[in-house]
């Protein structure tokens, strides 16, 4: 008699903890054979609401993580994915990759990570500056979090998209809200278990699973949110997004690319994205 | 007693010069410059202090002192005629009749290294000569080296030797680097019983800034607030120009205003500034660029 | 209104010294400068643009309705070609030369700045026209050095940029926002406030003797209406306000969904926080700059001061005794230290604050300065007694009233600083250098000021967090807003 395998079930990653969706509800994801491979949590604004308090919890401090320990911990996240390399390969693979596309993908991935990783005690060195003023003051620019993110990930490439845009938005000190891929959903709750075991403080990183028409207009409109990231090129999403962004002049950035495979997916310019230079003077005389 | 002067008000240097810089960009013209270069006029300690002086020399400065120009009808007199101790019985005789003062450094003028006795000493022959006001200098090296006491008990001691006579006492700013070390030196002078506190002997650069009168005049402020005693203040050193000298005036009357705008609080030390404001006078009066040779140099 | 004598009250008083009015130019009537010349509007209709501190009108200028705009957007699209594709570093030589124009005729331009604006003719001469000057001067060694800007990209300009400035510093916010257009390779549609037109006319004509391609920049006038039409120009790449944060959000909203790039450089609420061990007189000076520079029509005024609790009767008593030093009157004269209210209708507004802080039990105090009779005025105002929670801390007045409250620690005055959906700038007054950076870095705020206020610099990046916008202008982060990477 063979024995009976023990399915997964897929939660929420809110502040650090595993919740089931508040609501009660679920969606079902099939692979595409058109079986059933998980039925995933149904993410309610109220899910959302309470990643966002997770998330402002907890970016005061991670901002103040120093950038030496931000870079360690993405490095130990692409530790940590590595070692569930096969998983995560197996995962895309049932989501409808093929098998080679989901080793590209969980490679790249876990490259970005480490090229993410490197940037944390870098960046700053990159896009601050001393500034010559004409009076006799000392006067600096330096780059700090803009807060809090929210984010839809990319539809395709569930690992990939959602890896290449949590890791430039955390190694700048912001904590993250991410709506996962709807269809390519899995990988994202594998990936929150990576964070869970990576020293990733509880609530930098949120990932949430549902239905995009549902949650956008929360995720465009909560004042708590100082910028918001949309992966897609669904047109009138994008103008409701920018219209609700504007009640509280959210920052908006909009990624059309359905690929994140190349080199150019990844800069300090996407680092600089969620970023607000803050310009500091001091008088210089005694 | 010193007070705690850790606990004394510090200064930021730009701020200071920023706030200066406002002073000096005050347009003051015609009625108001007229009555400005007056006032100045009245608040000038003629000064002399050179080995050279002789009983001739100080002789025509206080004839000048009594006669800045009488061309110009209804001018004030300078307000004080400023010596060292040996000249001070010359310049009293000179200005008998007037209500011009005689001023005597003393105390070792100008450094200051020299006994407590021999300040004493001076001190007394100035006043017995006849001098309304001593201009005595601060122990800097003292002063640098933290020995507060010691430069408070010094001024104490010679401001009772000055008996009735007024007591202005020379910081030496100059010599003290920093502002927030004006602030501590003129806090040390205003408790230990100065009447006026002052800039500078003319000896050392740089002598009297706006920046440094200003943080005197700000502690001259604060005493007030403090305690309701009025003290004096004198910039002395490098104030030659009319133009300068209204800056001094606009600071004095913005920072302490009317009550200071007189010779009893406020004074200029220096010699060649009363002719350049007289030539300014003429100047408003006539309407023509001066020249020196119009104007008696004594 | 508490009442006070001031111990230290001046006498002598300053005559009149008028700065002279004879040497500079104004015609009676404007017309918009499109593609390199100066066109009556389509409608042939005109506005009147008036001295605030005496109501009389100074000229007529004219209004931009839709087809003006066309016009406008329709000549800098047609320039653009030429001047984007031209050689960085001639594009650059125009610039240089547009702000050495500005230099020479800088006088000119600071009395028509205070004539049409109500600023003093101080600010406008010491701080207004030499800064727009040094903001051409700094931008044009851009032009041909952008490689050297954004390291492994190659930034491209973005096209036609349509910006949309405010009353308060007319030439140089021109300045802020044209030079970094103009050094990355776009051209420009730029409408100046309908409160204070003139100095951007006249900087129309200095940029037409400068030889500057034919429609590389476009000046129109008009208010709120031509602004939109510029923002819902469909040929327009990018929108540059600066403004109200009501207006930005309108913008930002109006743009939603189109590939328009937009820079918001909206409103504030800035902290200034004296701290026990300050420099109290300097901060005290700081404070008089930080609220009352500029009549306080400035977005990244100190209008909210905390002061600790040790030190507040102290700094409230200097404070109230510095104020009264404070000139009022003819934005013409000198010694001015505050000008007139830039338009009746901020008066009001103004004024509408002043009641509800009184109303809201709000303690206030004003110099006892005399105001003109004709023009808008307002007297140097501050408010004792508040909290969080009143009005006047928490809403934007723009105008010269401060708001005043104390508090006890640093973590307090850190979490009553940043709660407000503003974040534009924040003063900090200590004499510990620990603590100036552990606040600087606590704030939330794009410009800290350190020991000073309303300190700017071409060279320094200016510009919001939160609901004070986005973008910087100013410095290598001045750049960004007006490219794109190929």
């Amino acid at each position: 008699m063979s024995r009976l395998n023990i399915n997964k079930t897929y939660k929420l990653y809110i502040g650090g903890k595993f919740p089931r969706t508040e609501s009660g509800r679920y969606y079902p994801v099939y692979n595409k054979k058109g079986s059933l491979i998980a039925n995933m949590c149904l993410a309610s604004r109220k899910d959302f609401r309470n990643a966002v308090v997770a998330a402002r919890k907890a970016q005061g401090s991670w901002a103040g993580v120093s950038a030496l320990n931000k870079g360690q911990i993405l490095y130990r996240i692409a530790e940590m994915l590595e070692g569930r390399r096969d998983q995560f390969i197996e995962e895309l693979i049932l989501q409808g990759s093929t098998k080679k596309e989901a080793e590209t993908e969980v490679d790249l991935s876990i490259d970005r990570l480490v090229y993410y990783a490197g940037w944390s005690d870098k960046y700053q060195q990159f896009f601050s500056t001393v500034n010559p003023v004409s009076s006799a003051h000392f006067n600096f620019t330096a780059m700090e979090p803009t807060g809090i993110v929210s984010a839809v990930a990319p539809e395709q490439q569930g690992l990939l998209g959602l890896v290449s845009v949590i890791a430039p938005v955390i190694v700048g000190g912001n904590s993250i809200v991410i709506l996962a891929s709807e269809g390519k959903a899995l990988s994202a709750i594998s990936f929150s278990e990576v964070l869970n075991s990576s020293d990733v403080p509880g609530g930098v990183v949120n990932i949430l699973t549902g239905k995009k028409e549902e949650l956008i207009p929360h995720i465009a409109s909560h004042m708590d949110v100082n910028a918001m990231i949309y992966c897609g090129d669904d047109q009138n999403k994008i103008k409701s997004i920018q219209e609700l962004a504007s009640n509280n002049v959210k920052r908006t950035i909009i990624y059309k690319k359905s690929s994140w495979n190349d080199s150019n997916n990844e800069s300090p310019y996407f680092i600089e994205k969620t970023l607000e230079a803050k310009t500091t003077w001091h008088p210089v005389k005694v | 007693m010193l007070t705690d002067l850790s606990k004394i008000p510090t200064y930021d240097t730009l701020g200071v010069q920023e706030r200066v810089e406002r002073f000096q960009k005050r347009s003051i013209k015609k009625s108001s410059k007229t009555e400005g270069l007056r006032k100045i006029l009245s608040m000038i300690d003629l000064t002399t202090l050179e080995g050279k002086d002789t009983r001739g020399k100080v002789e025509q400065l206080c004839y000048k002192a009594m006669h800045p120009h009488d061309a110009l009808p209804e001018l004030p007199t300078v307000a004080a005629i400023c010596v060292y101790p040996s000249m001070v019985g010359v310049a009293k005789n000179a200005l008998k009749g007037s209500s011009i003062h005689v001023a005597s450094v003393a105390t070792a003028f100008p450094s200051g290294q020299s006994s407590l006795k021999v300040k004493l000493d001076d001190t007394r022959f100035a006043v017995n000569e006849g001098a309304d006001e001593v201009d005595m200098v601060i122990s800097r090296g003292k002063f640098l080296s933290g020995d507060y006491n010691f430069v408070f008990d010094e001024i104490a001691a010679v401001k009772e030797a000055c008996g009735k006579a007024h007591l202005k006492v020379i910081l030496e700013t100059g010599e003290l680097e920093t502002l927030d070390n004006v602030r501590k030196a003129s806090e040390i002078a205003i408790q230990s019983g100065a009447d006026f506190i002052k800039t500078s002997t003319g000896k050392i650069q740089p002598a009297a800034t706006l920046p440094v009168t200003y943080v005197m005049l700000d502690t001259i402020k604060d005493h007030y607030l403090k305690t309701g005693k009025m003290i004096g203040m004198k910039p002395a050193g490098g104030i030659s120009t009319s133009k300068l000298a209204l800056n001094y005036l606009v600071m004095l009357n913005e920072v302490l205003g009317e009550k200071w705008m007189n010779k009893n609080y406020f004074r200029f030390g220096a010699s060649s500034l009363a002719n350049d404001v007289l030539m300014q006078l003429v100047k408003s009066e006539t309407g023509f660029y001066q020249s020196a040779n119009y104007f008696s140099k004594d | 209104m508490t009442k006070r004598k001031n111990p230290f009250a001046a006498s002598w008083t300053y005559e009149p010294a008028p700065e002279s009015t004879d040497h500079i130019q104004i015609k009676k009537k404007y017309d918009l400068f499109i593609n390199g010349e100066f066109i009556k509007p389509q409608n042939n209709k005109y506005f009147e643009t008036v001295n605030p501190a005496n109501d009389e009108k100074i000229a007529e200028v004219a209004l931009a309705e839709s087809e003006d705009v066309n016009k406008a957007v329709k000549a800098a699209r047609n320039a653009f070609k030429g001047w984007s594709a031209l050689e960085p570093k001639e594009r650059g030589k125009y610039i240089y030369r547009i702000a050495r124009l500005i230099q020479e005729r800088a006088r000119e331009f600071a009395v028509i700045e205070s004539l049409d604006g109500g600023k003093p003719i101080r600010e406008s001469r010491d701080i207004d026209i030499p800064l727009a000057a040094n903001h051409f001067f700094y931008y044009a060694g851009w032009a041909d050095k952008l490689e050297y800007a954004f390291p492994n990209r190659k930034a491209k300009p973005l096209g036609v940029a349509g910006q949309i400035i405010p009353w308060n510093f007319p030439l140089l916010m021109a300045a802020w926002k044209l030079a970094p257009a103009l050094a990355t390779g776009n051209t420009v549609v730029l409408k100046p406030a309908e409160t204070t037109p003139l100095t951007a006319l006249k900087l129309a004509e200095i940029i037409r003797d400068s030889g500057i391609p034919k429609g590389v920049v476009n000046i129109i006038t008009g208010a709120g209406k031509t602004g939109a039409e510029i923002v819902n120009h469909p040929d327009i790449d990018k929108i540059s306000f600066t403004g109200s944060t009501a207006v930005g959000k309108y913008i930002q909203k109006a743009v939603a969904g189109t590939p328009k790039k937009i820079t918001l450089e909206l409103g504030g609420k800035s902290a200034n926080i004296i701290f026990e061990d300050a420099a109290i007189d300097q901060a005290v000076n700081g404070v008089i700059d930080a609220i009352f520079f500029n009549q306080g029509h400035v977005c990244c005024a100190g209008s909210r001061l905390f002061i600790q609790e040790s030190v507040a009767d102290t700094v409230i008593q200097k404070l109230k005794d510095r104020m009264s030093t404070l000139i009022v009157g003819d934005p013409l004269d000198k010694n001015t230290d505050i000008g007139a209210i830039n338009s009746k209708r901020q008066l009001k507004t103004i004024e509408n604050y002043i009641k509800i802080g009184i109303n809201e039990g709000g303690e206030i105090y004003q110099t006892d300065c005399k105001l003109p009779k004709k023009g808008n005025w307002c007297a140097p105002t501050l408010f004792l007694n508040l909290s969080q929670s009143h009005k006047i801390v928490q809403e934007e007045i723009f105008g010269p009233v401060l708001a005043i409250q104390t508090f006890r620690t640093i973590d307090e005055v850190v979490e009553k600083a940043n709660n407000t959906p503003y974040g534009l700038a924040a003063g900090v007054w200590t004499q510990k250098g620990a603590k100036i950076f552990y606040l600087t870095q606590k704030l939330k705020a794009g410009v800290i000021w350190a020991n000073t206020f309303n300190k700017f610099d071409a060279t320094s990046p200016f510009g919001g967090y939160k609901e004070s916008g986005f973008g910087r202008e100013g410095g290598l982060h001045g750049l960004k807003p007006y490219v794109k990477f190929e």
